[in-house]
């Protein structure tokens, strides 16, 4: 299996976010919730640090 | 007359038996801790989540530490050994290559550690249940 980064960053976001939510959180709802925010912060701060790093570059 | 009424509550919660079981199943095997806690959904989550992770490392060509020759190896060695049985059954099996040639296989050995380190994670979560640190 050769995946793209891009694909390699999503599916650690999601196995990650999944535990996060599940062991730092107490009631369902707020599991969804947390997993959700951990999922949006893995995936937005690669997308950041990725354009930085191409600016940086040129 | 009081005293002895809080003497009750707090024995009534004390946690009974082995506490450390579900720390040490739950370690071997991913999401065991919350399924001997009857926590069926969350256990199952956790096994797929920290089983996906580990598989999809190996399907990424990554590598199994086996020996420790530097700082960095002991570091992705301990991390390894968080996901319990499946890095033994990995090693028994020979799966991963012993050196890395690819970039996804770069990747698929972090995949490897952090399924390692996630599973411990979900281990001390399924403690915490048992000793009553945490509610639900």
């Amino acid at each position: 299996m050769h995946p793209s980064h891009f694909t390699a960053v999503l599916l650690f976001a999601l196995f990650a976010s999944t535990v996060f939510g599940i062991t730092q959180r107490e009631s369902p709802r707020r599991m969804v919730r947390y997993g959700a925010y951990c999922f949006t912060l893995f995936v937005g701060s690669a997308i950041v640090i990725s354009w930085l790093m191409y600016f940086i570059a040129r | 007359m009081a005293g002895e009424a809080n003497k009750n509550v707090s024995a009534k919660n004390e946690p009974q038996g082995f506490v450390y079981l579900p720390l040490i199943v739950g370690w071997l095997v991913p999401g065991g801790g919350h399924f001997l806690l009857r926590k069926w959904g969350r256990g199952a989550l956790l096994a797929i989540a920290i089983i996906g992770m580990f598989v999809s490392g190996l399907l990424m060509q990554g590598k199994l530490y086996t020996n420790a020759q530097d700082m960095l190896d002991l570091l992705g060695l301990a991390g390894d050994l968080g996901t319990g049985l499946l890095f033994f059954i990995g090693k028994v099996l020979n799966l991963g290559p012993d050196q890395v040639m690819v970039t996804t296989a770069d990747y698929g050995t972090k995949f490897i550690v952090v399924a390692g380190l996630l599973n411990v994670i979900a281990a001390v979560d399924a403690h915490n249940l048992r000793t009553g640190r945490k509610q639900s």
